[in-house]
């Protein structure tokens, strides 16, 4: 442990921690401004600079680890004199369109101005003019408001290992841009959002796609059936001050039902029928001689699009079933439309989902249109869903709480934990267990394998059958596991695990790019703890316990793995190039 | 599939396969390429890329970041102008405003026919004979605007 101090308070806190952590230890706050949590602190922006008592040199909180007897000062008159100036720098370069700002209200430069106090800038204005690049099904890059701080190129990079964005120049030159200032979408973009929750202003964001709900619900002529991700439904209380963590599951279907939406629905139930295929793939692989293994999941789209970039070699390792929404938004526009009596033409499927690249699956290929038609034809972020309830005066808090509509509405525990890290695997476990030893899973809480590690790995034993399990989130972290995999199949040996799960965002969907801003490793663990807490309290655990998953098999299906499942449910991955220009 | 055709001299290869895995390599190899071809093109930064397992959006930020290193063919002709403290001083800007108006190109720019382009740089180290140019190595010093035309010619 190493003592130091703080203004004088003393404080002792463990070797490698950082001033600045060791002041918010004492409650005392350092104003930062490119400093993120998540990330390796990069120092770029200097507002969190302090003093040391005895010694001149000028430190950078977030950068500079405790030593024995350090005494630091966090503020005095000059401090704070320097801190303004940076602040007047940065906005003297920063377009002051905030009231027409994807982020006005929500926007980390502008509470720190705020604060401040800033009242002029007095320095000349020099914004840049600078083209927006509106290339991508799901994120828009306006590097006009863009501040320098490198979050982003952080994110991509060391978070995701997707190096999509990268410094371009230097000086006042630098630019957060693609190679060959090429547009985000010829890049290895997968869309997962990172950038966007992790920018501090509004530099980077979703494609806004709220208009196009509004005008389908305004349709006489369609018929609005809406899902809504596991994760939706933690995500979007902290958009409504509630606790971080509620679970506000009934509160959302009544405010999706006051929005104008006709049918509400839950992808969880898509989820349900996920684990029924994907599980039953994985049991076919296992006990099929030849197949290939491991069998990875599928369910994120930024997971997918990052194999068929940067390992089109272990395609035939994804699952081929579809992801929940895509399940979701093919039964609806085929059984649910027949037992609706319905033209699935005349039926707007929306999914709300934590994700970005949610936006960017539903075109991802032809089998995305297996009903015949755009199986979901529009994706809304948590954030979009909630700007759009705002402002039609929906205050999610005070709805009252309702109950999803049937057929394809209804439920398990295992469906509502898809939505984080570790869940699709002990969801598909659950139910894997049942497939292939014919009894039920007594203990279904796998606790060994929940948490916030890097990668998880552990194995499960099926009464003598032993399944090697990993789980990874945080794309930079699967580049790990698919080397040991690849260098398995290039040595032509059996693979070390059976099943691996990868969610791209650190914690799984609760932490998606589509999430409220502000996210750190204590509000995931909050919104992980409000699904367990969903899971725990539901009435079925097992998706194949959900009565409603048993009917639409019995009714429609058949069986999983059936053809008319493999039509319905299933697809294709293909190799892509890095870049296409 | 057709093979492509080979950008990189066999010397250069095993230059890059050399530095494959030492620190510090990206910089050597960046180096040697534009050594060899006269400068990085796209082409190149991604076979450099395929190469050493670097990520391009990585090689294009250090191609961006040092001023040395040229993405766009050069002229047949280099001509590089000093810009730096002692050159600017001594009038090195008006020796780029009088190559505009003989070559009609600025800095960053290369002429119709290919036999000129111009960069600025910023010290070549011997400001003593400050205002310096240099066109393909050849370094010309206390350069006067009236001097330009005589030393253009020598290259035409």
């Amino acid at each position: 442990m190493i003592n130091l101090k703080i203004n004088g308070i003393p404080v002792e806190v463990e070797e490698g921690t950082t001033v600045l952590n060791a002041a918010s230890k004492v409650g005392v706050k350092i104003p930062t401004l490119c400093y993120h949590p998540d990330l390796t602190p990069f120092a770029s922006c200097g507002m969190c600079i302090c003093k040391q008592e005895g010694n001149k040199k000028i430190i950078r909180a977030c950068s500079t680890p405790v030593s024995e007897g350090l005494s630091v000062i966090t503020n005095d008159a000059e401090l704070f004199q320097v801190r303004k100036t940076i602040l007047e720098m940065t906005l003297s370069t920063h377009p002051s369109s905030c009231l027409t700002c994807v982020r006005n209200g929500k926007c980390e430069l502008q509470s720190i101005a705020a604060e401040f106090g800033i009242r002029e800038i007095p320095f000349e204005l020099n914004v840049p003019v600078i083209e927006k690049d509106i290339s991508s099904p799901s994120i828009v890059l306006d590097p006009e408001k863009c501040i320098k701080c490198g979050r982003c190129v952080q994110v991509c990079q060391d978070l995701q290992g997707v190096y999509a964005l990268e410094f371009a120049s230097r000086g006042d030159q630098t630019t957060m841009s693609p190679a060959y200032s090429l547009k985000l979408n010829d890049t290895p973009c997968v869309k997962c959002g990172q950038c966007i929750v992790h920018c501090p202003v509004g530099a980077i964001y979703e494609k806004d796609q709220t208009a196009e709900l509004r005008a389908a619900i305004l349709d006489p002529t369609m018929q609005v059936v809406v899902q809504m991700a596991p994760s939706v439904r933690v995500g979007i209380s902290e958009e409504f001050d509630l606790p971080v963590g509620t679970v506000s599951t009934g509160k959302l279907y009544s405010a999706l039902r006051a929005l104008g939406c006709d049918k509400v629905f839950d992808t969880n139930f898509g989820a349900d029928l996920t684990i029924m295929e994907e599980g039953s793939e994985l049991v076919h692989r296992l006990t099929t001689k030849g197949s290939v293994l491991p069998q990875f999941t599928s369910c994120c789209p930024a997971w997918v699009d990052y194999t068929e970039k940067y390992y089109p070699e272990l395609k035939d390792n994804l699952s081929s079933a579809k992801s929940p929404m895509m399940m979701q938004g093919a039964i609806t526009k085929t059984y649910y439309a027949n037992k609706a009596k319905i033209d699935p033409s005349s039926i707007y499927s929306v999914a709300i989902m934590p994700c970005t690249a949610k936006k960017y699956e539903i075109i991802r290929n032809d089998s995305m249109k297996s009903s015949g038609y755009n199986d979901v034809d529009l994706v809304l972020t948590v954030r979009e869903l909630s700007g759009l309830l705002k402002s039609q005066g929906i205050n999610l808090v005070s709805m009252p709480e309702e109950e999803a509509d049937s057929p394809i509405g209804e439920y398990t525990g295992a469906g509502t934990i898809f939505g984080n890290t570790g869940g699709v695997m002990e969801a598909a476990v659950r139910t894997a267990y049942h497939l292939v030893t014919g009894e039920e899973l007594e203990e279904v809480e796998i606790t060994a394998v929940r948490g916030l590690g890097k990668v998880r790995k552990g194995e499960v034993d099926f009464k003598g059958t032993k399944v090697r399990v990993a789980i990874v989130h945080g794309l930079a972290n699967a580049k790990e596991v698919c080397e040991e995999v690849l260098a398995a199949k290039k040595a032509g040996k059996s693979a070390p695990y059976d099943f691996i799960e990868v969610m791209a965002c650190r914690g799984g969907c609760i932490a998606g790019g589509g999430q409220p801003y502000g996210t750190t490793d204590e509000t995931r663990a909050k919104r992980i703890e409000g699904l367990y807490t969903d899971d725990k309290n539901s009435k079925w655990r097992k998706s194949h316990d959900n009565p409603s998953i048993q009917m639409l098999y019995s009714e429609f299906l058949d069986a999983p793995l059936s053809h008319k499942a493999h039509e319905l449910l299933h697809t294709t991955y293909e190799t892509k190039k890095l870049y296409t220009k | 599939m057709s093979e492509k055709k080979e950008i990189f001299s066999s010397k250069l290869i095993k230059f890059i396969n050399e530095w494959r895995d030492k620190p510090g390599n990206l910089i050597m190899i960046l180096h040697q390429v534009q050594s060899e071809l006269g400068y990085v093109s796209r082409e190149s930064a991604d076979k450099v890329a395929e190469m050493i397992d670097v990520p391009l959006a990585k090689i294009y930020g250090v191609l961006t970041f040092y001023h040395f290193f040229k993405m766009t063919k050069p002229g047949d002709n280099n001509i590089q102008v000093c810009l730096g403290t002692a050159c600017y001083l001594k009038g090195g800007e008006s020796l780029v405003d009088e190559i505009l108006s003989q070559l009609g190109i600025g800095i960053g720019d290369i002429t119709k026919d290919g036999k000129f382009s111009l960069e600025a740089v910023r010290c070549i180290g011997c400001c003593g004979l400050a205002p310096v140019m240099t066109i393909g190595g050849e370094v010309f010093g206390k350069v006067t605007k009236k001097q330009i035309p005589g030393i253009l010619s020598k290259y035409l």
